[in-house]
């Protein structure tokens, strides 16, 4: 376990990110088909995950010590297989071939397919009972790995997420983090409109959960918030990341018409003039 | 993927409940009981209604291994997915009508999908469920569960097999679903008997007719078999437990014994045994074909004596449709 984070680790955590988002963009431009918004929103939140707070071993993927991630929002593929990439799981060049026949990287997560994926995901409101059974299963086996569950907040309008935050609650689930990728946004448009899911916070609370509320695209607040969470017992936590849909992109940010649409290869060159650059170091900055 | 192992020695060689009359029910929660003894990685999860599934038992003697989920379906296989994933054998059991059908998608999904060794055993299954009605007498679960990819059915006849089919799924690292019922079934297989996933058990090829049956229609089938032979028919009777991956060598050989095959379930003829039956003769071997079981309709209030009856499913009502087969066969044959 890292000890005080220093600025500079910040600094390059939130370089990380950076490049995962470019990765993402090009993946998606070279796919012609999947979720753009959801996700560059979870970018920081994947990017800490993979590279600040999770013990895992991307050579020994089952190494039964790993902390765990389950990525409840199946569709935010992208934003887990650049992270697979980048930390090692498998080859970078992989990512070019998303969605392609015969690629393991399918338009939803497979764990069949790929090292590093715990379960399939893609149909909205699973994962938190799936990360709730191996959080007990840990539990049972005395470890100190933890698990850590990212949905989307459209998703919380599915039954089964409250059902499975009632068992959190119930079993006290404290080596178990919940993250939901508030961006406010779902397909239909806004979730304010489609489906009210706010007052989330309180909402948690009443199941019995320990809720951290944060600004998602600030990675010194996501890493603190990683390491409090932790300390957190005898009740599972969930950080309500508030968060821009597309986030890094300045022309699709907010709009939810640009949740499952990918860029044009005009738009990505200019999407990368904003990021700074084809995935290399920045320059200064 | 993930950290599953093979589970440790979970054979017994004794026959418990040979012989005996027993709701297959019970004979699961003892088996589980004893399973539980001598496997540490049997946990057991169940949706309030442990009294009646029989997780009960495993629950009094290992409370740290069972997990009630509540009136909660979708979860309670969301989490016994994720405790496989920690190299656990889940079993998760509720009432076969909520199980497949409340949960079908998170089974679809999340167990199948990725592999997962969780083991579904629900109970109360089929019209002999009796009184509590239509609302709770799962009759399309064989075909929810059969059209699944990497799902293995399972539907034992009585008390013995249960235990034997309970002890075998917990070797077998994949999803099964398990069909149990709520009366008491009556004992029909030999003490020398071992059940195998996926082998049928043949009582006999009748050179008119056999029967193929599954759970407590295999007993029903047996009556029916020797009413047949006493009336002049040459009748033989095959336990198909395994729906899924189903024996179609067993299935080919009865076919090509017989001039008519029967299949025999209490479920609908729809997309459970009748259908897989039918798929393989139609494309293997046409066969001159019937099928027992409830006739796209849902069940409904009654004794599960009188509801046998009422839904065409007792003995009397195999003998009457293999005789008018016959009937108009012969007469078919003089023209
Ligand atoms: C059960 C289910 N229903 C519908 C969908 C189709 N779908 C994919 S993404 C999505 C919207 C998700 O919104 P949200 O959870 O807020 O995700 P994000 O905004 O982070 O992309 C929907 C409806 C699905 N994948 N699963
Ligand atoms: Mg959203």
């Amino acid at each position: 376990m890292k000890t005080v984070m220093q600025p500079s680790d910040i600094l390059s955590l939130t370089e990380q990110a950076r490049i995962i988002r470019i990765e993402i963009l090009k993946m998606l431009t070279a796919s012609g088909s999947g979720h753009t918004g959801g996700s560059l929103s979870a970018a920081d939140i994947v990017t800490a995950l993979y590279f600040y707070k999770m013990r895992h071993r991307p050579q020994e993927p089952s190494w039964p010590g790993r902390d765990r991630f389950i990525l409840s929002k199946g569709h935010a593929a992208p934003v887990l297989y650049a992270a697979l990439a980048l930390s090692g799981y498998f080859d970078k060049s992989l990512l070019a071939n998303l969605r392609k026949l015969g690629c393991p990287l399918q338009g939803h997560p497979s764990s069949k397919l790929i090292e590093g994926v715990e379960v399939s995901t893609g149909s909205l409101g699973q994962g938190l009972s799936i990360s709730n059974g191996i959080a007990l299963g840990l539990r049972l086996d005395k470890s100190p790995s933890r698990v850590y569950c990212l949905m989307g907040d459209g998703e919380t309008q599915e039954g089964q997420v409250w059902e499975a935050a009632m068992s959190a609650g119930h079993y006290k689930l404290d080596n178990l983090c919940a993250i939901v990728d508030v961006n406010e946004l779902q397909i239909d448009g806004k979730c304010a409109d489609v489906m009210k899911i706010e007052p989330i916070a309180s909402k948690w609370k009443s199941f019995n959960w320990h809720v951290f509320e944060i600004d998602g695209h600030n990675m010194e607040e996501i890493v603190k918030t990683f390491d409090e969470a932790e300390k957190i017992k005898g009740k599972p936590s969930v950080i309500l990341a508030r968060t821009i849909k597309s986030k890094g992109v300045s022309f699709f940010e907010g709009k939810a018409e640009y949740h499952g649409v990918t860029p044009t290869n005009e738009e990505l060159e200019k999407a990368l003039l904003e990021l700074g650059g084809n995935g290399k170091q920045r320059k200064g900055n | 993927m993930g950290s599953r192992e093979k589970g440790t020695e979970t054979k017994s060689q004794n026959t418990d409940f040979c012989g005996k009359a027993v709701a297959t029910r019970d004979a699961y929660g003892a088996a589980l009981l004893e399973l539980g003894k001598r496997n540490e990685k049997v946990v057991v999860l169940d949706a309030d209604l442990s009294g009646s599934t029989k997780t009960a038992k495993f629950a009094k003697t290992f409370p740290d291994r069972f997990f009630n989920m509540g009136i909660a379906e979708q979860d309670l296989i969301g989490t016994a997915g994720g405790l496989s994933l920690t190299g656990k054998i889940p079993f998760a059991s509720t009432f076969a009508v909520f199980q497949t059908g409340r949960a079908w998608e998170q089974i679809r999904q999340t167990l199948c999908y990725s592999g997962l060794n969780v083991k579904l055993v629900a109970t109360h299954a089929g019209v002999t469920v009796g009184e509590d009605g239509a609302s709770h007498q799962a009759l399309e679960d064989i075909a929810l569960m059969r059209v699944i990819p990497h799902m293995t059915v399972i539907v034992p006849c009585d008390g013995f097999e249960t235990k034997q089919v309970i002890d075998a799924i917990a070797d077998y690292d994949h999803p099964v679903y398990v069909r149990l019922g709520r009366s008491k079934v009556p004992p029909v297989m030999p003490e020398d008997y071992r059940f195998e996933i996926g082998k049928a058990f043949t009582f006999g090829i009748g050179r008119d007719v056999t029967i193929i049956a599954t759970g407590l229609m295999v007993a029903i089938a047996l009556q029916a078999a020797e009413l047949l032979q006493k009336n002049g028919l040459d009748a033989g009777v095959i336990n198909m437990s395994t729906i899924k991956p189903l024996d179609t060598h067993a299935v080919l050989k009865a076919a090509k014994g017989s001039k008519l095959i029967v299949t025999a379930e209490e479920h609908s003829i729809i997309g459970g045994l009748g259908g897989a039956v039918s798929e393989v003769l139609s494309e293997s071997c046409p066969t001159h074909l019937r099928r027992i079981g409830t006739r796209d309709t849902f069940g409904c209030s009654g004794s599960p004596d009188e509801l046998i009856k009422l839904f065409g499913l007792s003995s009397e009502d195999i003998v009457k449709t293999v005789e008018s087969f016959f009937k108009e066969y012969h007469s078919d044959d003089s023209v």
